[in-house]
């Protein structure tokens, strides 16, 4: 058999570059556009007939939520920039800005792994599917991949792989259904799909005019596309196999940190420095819901949510999280206890907590709680009920 | 303490700071003589500084003009104190908004961050060199040591910088007492905003610069614009789907997970996270014998939360197995594999997926139409990782429209259903927690359950295998003696 062809170009693509035809200008191109553009807005136009709130009148208002922080993980000696949890559902990856990727068991708050990355602002790390191997990447452009060992001795650091390549800062990094791929985002304007094994470029996505600064793979049965946002204050929606970017929403007024797909995979959810964070219809091609409030000045950081998809968890630079109701447009709490920026936040797979990084040096995992459990003080690690 | 100096990794635009445009139309609308915070004149060592406001009505101002709880109030009015619009007039070094009698006053526009930013070296020069010529030996040591660090780093401009600083600390002395008092807090305050003492941190920290900058007007080539147009004639062809119809599924699918959502219906028999107890994940994990009755409600919702689940995946192949049509998920799973796998081993997967399932005669054939079989056989040929996805979608679209309907009918599934555990809540005492707290289970490392399923899967594999008849004659094993 042939060795496989690893790129696959759209035709798309080489059209756009040919030459001006007869008869084109830069300004006929122009207003063509204009007119696609209005065009596609009054189709747009026509398939709107619904307001998210009138259809969520049928649901069931939602009763107090009463988060409280259930671990507090101290190690990390700078900012935590990123987290990402493993499938066990209890174990996490944390990096930092001074270059330390750690894996805690949140569970029981060990430390279980610990490598010192050779750069500083590790801005992205995730956890493999299989539980094996993280991988992250930051200032030094790359992405590596870390394979984890059961030998708490064993220096993590001789089996690194470097794997992603990029010609500036490494924004965002997730693994795809598999220890095999990654997906990177970076400050050079691209994102790109990368083979683990031979760190050979299996697809580059083209199409932000600015840095990306996050991306999130669709959890959906057929699992081809992701969305990924950027400093241009859009968010694009990407074929996987093709290299298109498929949607494009361009609603934000500012750098969008954060995007994160709805459970069910027909929406996503953004969080971007104009403080609001923003429901996107993937189906209706249209933005359905903001979330905001006057109160609400900073910027958001990092957005997730919860398993049923009714709840929205929001981080912001003013140092709170927000917890929006999805289908209402309304907030729901507001949680305290971090000392500086909550820079990402992640639901667990199975959905039993959610974890905070900040800029403080910690990570707080937490969770709704009834009035259970006392305080307990054991070793440096204060432990909340 | 190091420098920042400008850390150039490529990177050159500081991100946007669009929050605080709104937070300086709300400090404005705190400086309305009439409907803002109430300012008295306070005395302080001596002389009488204009303008001061305490804490406490700064609070009770946010509270009523945002309508918010008195803790959100709270750390909103930190904010404003840690970027700047106000200051603390006594303990000027901690930048919190204490709700108490403490005094603040509000920051000149003129030090506001947005119109002095980013805070230059060559000014924090100039004004640790004034402070120093007014009295020696007045620096704190964490100025000190910028200052020692500054002279050195600019020490040719330090002529200048001695001579600016000297000029302004004449014109000082001329000011009236208070304007000096006042243009010293506000100068103190505005350097401990953007050059904060050791083991705090600067509200004005954004990170990391970004490297395209995000003000410049995108450069419309024919290109880009062509590029555009091509998008947006495809976003014409491709069909939207009414905002009614799919915000319906939106509301359908929060009402169908509510009680799988543990923020929102407790789990049973307890939330580990809040009880110490990681029974939960014991009774969901792959391996359990019998599944919880909320798992198996929750594969009754759709085929894919049925595959998703590794339980409800081994319940699925069980039944298959009984309906001998295993060769369909078999099909499916390899195919993923072969999708999100390693590239090296992309030929070595396909000639097995022909052999095994797809070769006229293979022994787990699999039943699709004439058609995708000709385009799949045609592209094996020359495979690559998306060979398979029009025979993997045919597969999957018929275990979900057919194989999973009977699943749900069949005795395998309602048998499950009966058997299925409804785990009785937890009721710990305050004694019990705290034992648990002290026993976590530090439970298996994924790496030992990757490994395990690896050995199940090779297992499975193996005994997948058509029976080689003559082998077995071979070694005698069909003999009936």
């Amino acid at each position: 058999m042939n060795s496989p062809p690893h790129f696959i170009c759209t035709p798309f693509s080489l059209m756009a570059c040919q030459g001006l035809a007869s008869g084109e200008t830069l300004k006929s191109l122009k207003a063509e556009s204009e007119t696609l553009r209005k065009k596609l807005e009054e189709e747009r136009k026509k398939l709107h007939d619904v307001e998210l709130e009138k259809v969520a009148e049928k649901a069931e208002a939602l009763g107090e939520l009463n988060m409280k922080t259930r671990r507090t993980l101290k190690g990390h000696g700078n900012k935590v920039l990123c987290m990402d949890w493993c499938k066990d559902k209890r174990r996490i990856v944390s990096s930092s800005q001074d270059g330390k990727v750690i894996v805690w068991d949140a569970f029981t708050t060990n430390k279980e792994h610990a490598v010192t990355m050779p750069t500083t602002w590790v801005m992205a790390c995730a956890y493999a599917p299989s539980g094996c191997a993280i991988a992250c990447g930051g200032l030094d452009n790359k992405c590596s991949v870390y394979p984890l060992s059961l030998d708490k001795d064993e220096n993590l650091a001789a089996k690194k792989k470097s794997v992603a390549m990029h010609t500036n800062y490494l924004s965002g990094c997730t693994f795809t259904n598999s220890d095999m791929q990654i997906l990177t985002s970076s400050g050079d304007g691209t994102s790109a799909l990368w083979d683990v094994e031979s760190g050979q470029l299996l697809q580059s996505f083209h199409g932000h005019s600015a840095d990306v600064l996050t991306l999130d793979l669709a959890p959906s049965e057929t699992g081809n596309t992701f969305v990924s946002g950027g400093s241009d204050k859009k968010a694009n929606v990407w074929d996987l196999r093709s290299g298109q970017n498929v949607q494009s929403f361009d609603t934000h007024d500012s750098d969008i940190n954060c995007v994160k797909y709805y459970p069910s995979g027909d929406a996503f959810a953004s969080a971007s420095d104009d403080s609001t964070c923003r429901l996107f219809d993937l189906r209706a091609d249209r933005e359905v819901s903001i979330y905001s409030k006057d109160s609400i000045m900073f910027g958001a950081a990092s957005v997730d949510f919860s398993l049923s998809g009714r709840l929205l968890f929001a981080g912001y630079n003013d140092y709170t999280i927000n917890v929006w109701d999805v289908l209402k447009g309304t907030r729901v709490a507001i949680l305290f206890g971090h000392e500086n920026r909550v820079s990402s936040l992640r639901v667990s797979p199975d959905g039993t907590a959610f974890c905070s990084g900040s800029w403080d040096n910690t990570l707080r995992v937490r969770q709704e709680g009834r009035g259970v459990g006392r305080e307990l003080k054991q070793g440096g690690t204060t432990l909340y009920g | 303490m190091t420098i920042r100096t400008l850390r150039d990794y490529g990177q050159h635009y500081r991100p946007r700071m669009a929050c605080l445009k709104n937070v300086e139309v709300f400090v404005v609308e705190m400086q309305d003589p009439k409907s803002g915070v109430k300012g008295a004149d306070q005395k302080l060592n001596v002389t009488i500084i204009p303008h001061v406001i305490n804490g406490q009505d700064v609070l009770a101002w946010i509270v009523t003009k945002m309508k918010v709880t008195t803790e959100e109030a709270q750390a909103f009015g930190t904010m404003l104190v840690a970027y700047g619009y106000i200051y603390p007039l006594q303990n000027h070094r901690k930048l919190v908004l204490v709700p108490d009698s403490t005094l603040y006053r509000f920051q000149t526009p003129y030090f506001w961050p947005v119109q002095k930013w980013p805070a230059e070296d060559i000014d924090y020069a100039i004004y640790l060199a004034r402070r120093n010529i007014r009295k020696k030996g007045m620096l704190e040591p964490y100025e000190q040591q910028h200052y020692d660090n500054l002279h050195k780093w600019m020490n040719p401009k330090w002529d200048f910088i001695v001579m600016q600083a000297t000029e302004q600390y004449k014109a000082n002395k001329e000011r009236k007492k208070p304007d000096r008092v006042v243009l010293d807090c506000q100068e103190r305050a505005y350097w401990i905003v953007h050059r904060p003492p050791r083991r705090t941190h600067s509200a004005m920290d954004y990170g990391l610069d970004r490297l395209i900058d995000p003000n410049a007007e995108e450069v419309l080539t024919f290109d880009v614009v062509r590029r555009t147009n091509i998008f947006l004639t495809q976003a014409l062809m491709r069909s939207a789907v009414k905002s009614s119809v799919s915000l319906t599924a939106f509301v359908k699918f929060v009402t169908t997970h509510h009680n799988h959502d543990p923020f929102l219906t407790t789990p049973v028999p307890s939330n580990p996270w809040i009880t110490d107890s990681d029974e939960f994940w014991q009774l969901n994990s792959r391996s359990v014998d019998i599944p919880t009755k909320l798992s198996v409600e929750r594969w009754v919702l759709s085929f894919w939360e049925l595959i998703s689940d590794p339980r409800g995946r081994v319940d699925f192949k069980l039944f298959l197995k009984k309906e001998h049509s295993a060769e369909n998920m078999a099909f499916y799973e390899a195919a993923e594999e072969m999708r999100w796998g390693a590239a090296s081993a992309i030929p070595e997967k396909s000639q097995f997926i022909f052999n095994t399932f797809l070769k006229p005669g293979a022994p787990r054939w699999i039943n699709i139409d004439g058609r995708t079989m000709g385009l799949t056989v045609k592209g094996l040929v020359v495979p690559h990782r998306y060979v398979l996805d029009a025979a993997q979608t045919h597969i999957f679209l018929l275990m979900k429209k057919d194989t999973f309907y009977r699943y749900l009918k069949s005795p395998v599934h309602k048998d499950m259903q009966k058997r299925a555990l409804v785990p009785a809540p937890h009721v710990f005492t305050d004694a019990q927690l705290e034992a648990n707290v002290r026993n976590r289970n530090p439970g298996i490392s994924p790496i030992l359950q990757w490994q395990q399923e690896e050995e199940e899967k090779a297992a499975a594999a193996v005994a997948a295998r058509p029976i080689d008849v003559k082998a077995m004659v071979a070694t005698n094993k069909l003999d009936r003696k």
